[in-house]
């Protein structure tokens, strides 16, 4: 009974750092998942933060980048293997007697490959559907069912700003972004019929680059601040009419928060499995006064010192090793429990079980050590006459 | 060289300090014990007995003087080299009798078997604790814990510890103390028996009844010794419980 009112200190405490990092590490490949899903090698352009006037607007706002803009990527950067133009609108979509507020987005073709963002059914718009821009989309999963409800949308009808567009495909479902907004609610059709039908205008919001090694990323990026500066014809010591994010720098900010998060709750349980570690030290010391007779006899009739030491510290090891285990039990079934009724993501590598484990066992050896050299530095004639 | 002496003392002193005092315990005893013998170590309390008994059975070690214990000098070793001569040499049987609790019979005989040096097999250990334990009377009782056995019961599972590991001398420090009457005469018998059988037997006691199942009585007082003589009127276990049966 003692022994497990012990363990418990180490239970918690082990079962605590197994809960908390699963939920720290969780919530990092989670976001790690979604950074991932905007694409390998990404680097993002977004028009104008100040237009020519001086008024800032923010991403995407001021429309200061161009078709040409694109092409002269696309020409003149070396590594890039595909572009994608952009731009979007909120818009009222409708088929038969259903109608849906959406995001209608206008790319290129080489799009769903730069976001690795298959078609669940269906094919994508070609590149010749950009070149002429016809009038034709693919859906997301949830625009699909708002509209259609279970039929397949595949070859049906959509009219968007009462013009008729064809849905050559619908998406794979990607959930959530990290923001909390739906991916899945929306229309892609090519960026040239959006530009002529839907959003109106001449100007792209952004534009979507994809590299084709991961070390010329840093380098295309500064020739594309350099390139675009140029064509817009900003003097130096003045302002970009655009920005230029690397997938790599969102994903920096993105995990950075959660990185802390994990160190936090890690360090907040590991406090925890110290105070077990004490626990287990003064359960140890009480447990060689009560002992000391046995310990005498143990003497008596041969044990050397070491021979004490070992004994005891292997109680101590063991105290903490069972707690150990039963601490990651508890901490598997509290982040399991946690994932079913929070909806919180977490994941339990092998690494930090096994590292909780080892924690543990050198708990019991740190805090067992004191109370055992105790014992084995005990003076038999003392300790057979102890009562 | 030993001519014939199992244990031998040579003019040992032991003076324990308490802060700036030195109080003598030991002071001055030569004796020698031969192969075979059964001596009383008698004496009232504070005579030195207790201090004698712990350099005897190497658990403490003399501060001057000489104790030659089956031909080796074993008054200047450390801790653990004095632990294995004990482990060896020496089989202790205690006034409370010292058995681990919650352990078996059998596995507290073997308990010296663990630190000793030959390594045997479970199988082997279990043999010989429990031939041992058959020949103090215990057969059959070898899974008993102490709490399940009798006082005379327990000593004699003590007494089987001692001869587990066929010791040179066995040193009893009041083995009678915390029994009665009858049950102190049989392990009296078990000692005489043991005695016959050839084994040395060194008994600390303050009975003189006790003191008469020995072949030589060993009086102290002070730390010396008073006198040293065979026990002339040896009383004999087995007649004196068929007498009071």
């Amino acid at each position: 009974m003692r022994s497990v009112l012990t363990a418990l200190g180490i239970i918690i405490g082990v079962g605590a750092v197994i809960a908390m990092v699963g939920i720290g590490n969780g919530a990092k490949a989670q976001v790690e998942a979604q950074i991932a899903s905007l694409g390998q090698n990404v680097i993002l352009i977004f028009s104008g933060s100040t237009t020519a006037s001086g008024i800032r607007t923010g991403w995407g706002g001021a429309g200061t980048l161009k078709i040409e803009d694109a092409e002269a990527i696309r020409r003149e950067i070396p590594g890039v293997v595909a572009v994608s133009e952009e731009v979007r609108s909120i818009t009222q979509v409708a088929a038969g007697n259903q109608n849906w507020s959406t995001q209608v987005l206008g790319e290129s073709a080489e799009y769903f490959d730069i976001r690795q963002w298959p078609l669940a059914d269906g094919a994508p718009f070609t590149p010749q559907d950009v070149r002429s821009a016809n009038k034709v989309c693919v859906v997301g999963r949830t625009t699909a069912t708002q509209i259609y409800g279970n039929e397949n949308p595949v070859g049906q009808i959509l009219r968007i700003k009462n013009v008729p567009f064809v849905i050559t495909g619908v998406l794979t479902p990607k959930g959530l972004s990290p923001q909390g907004v739906d991916q899945d609610d929306i229309v892609i059709m090519p960026y040239t019929s959006a530009m002529k039908r839907v959003v109106g205008g001449t100007t792209l919001r952004g534009m979507n680059v994809q590299i084709g090694d991961a070390t010329e990323m840093s380098a295309a990026q500064q020739q594309i601040i350099a390139l675009l500066r140029q064509r817009h014809n900003i003097r130096p010591g003045r302002d970009d009419d655009f920005t230029v994010r690397t997938q790599q720098e969102i994903a920096e900010t993105a995990t950075a928060a959660s990185k802390v998060m994990t160190l936090l709750l890690g360090a907040i349980a590991g406090v925890s499995l110290v105070v077990g570690g004490i626990g287990i030290m003064n359960i140890m010391l009480v447990s060689v006064t009560e002992r000391t007779r046995e310990i005498g006899v143990r003497m008596a009739v041969g044990a050397h010192g070491s021979d004490i030491l070992t004994q005891f510290l292997i109680e101590a090891v063991t105290l903490s090793s069972v707690g150990g285990v039963i601490g990651i039990i508890c901490g598997i079934g509290a982040s399991k429990i946690l994932s079913a009724y929070a909806h919180w993501p977490t994941l339990i590598s092998m690494s930090s079980i096994a590292i909780a484990f080892l924690f543990a066992a050198a708990v019991g050896i740190f805090f067992g050590f004191y109370p055992a050299r105790k014992a084995a530095a005990l003076d038999p004639i003392e300790a057979l006459r102890y009562e | 060289m030993n001519n014939g002496a199992l244990v031998r003392l040579i003019d040992v002193h032991k003076t324990y300090r308490t802060g700036e005092m030195e109080v003598p315990a030991v002071r001055g005893v030569s004796l020698e014990i031969k192969r075979g013998e059964f001596v009383a170590l008698m004496g009232a309390s504070g005579s030195g007995k207790s201090t004698l008994m712990n350099i005897l059975g190497c658990l403490d070690r003399p501060t001057t003087g000489h104790y030659v214990l089956d031909g080796a000098d074993v008054s200047g070793l450390d801790r653990d080299r004095l632990a294995d001569i004990r482990n060896r040499k020496i089989g202790f049987v205690f006034q409370n009798f010292n058995l681990l609790p919650r352990t078996s019979a059998r596995e507290n005989v073997e308990l010296p078997l663990v630190y000793s040096a030959q390594h045997l097999t479970n199988a082997q250990l279990r043999e010989r604790a429990d031939r041992v334990l058959a020949s103090v009377g215990l057969g059959g009782r070898e899974d008993h814990h102490p709490s399940q056995l009798s006082g005379g019961q327990q000593q004699r599972v003590a007494i089987a510890r001692a001869l587990i590991n066929d010791p040179e001398v066995v040193l009893a420090d009041e083995p009678t103390g915390n029994l009665d009457s009858r049950t102190s005469v049989e392990i009296m018998g078990i000692f005489q028996q043991l005695n016959e059988r050839g084994i040395t037997i060194v008994m600390v006691t303050h009975e003189q009844d006790i003191a008469g199942y020995a072949r030589r009585n060993v009086v102290m007082r002070d730390g010396i010794l008073l006198s040293d003589k065979a026990v002339t009127q040896r009383a004999v276990a087995e007649a004196e419980l068929s007498k009071r049966t």
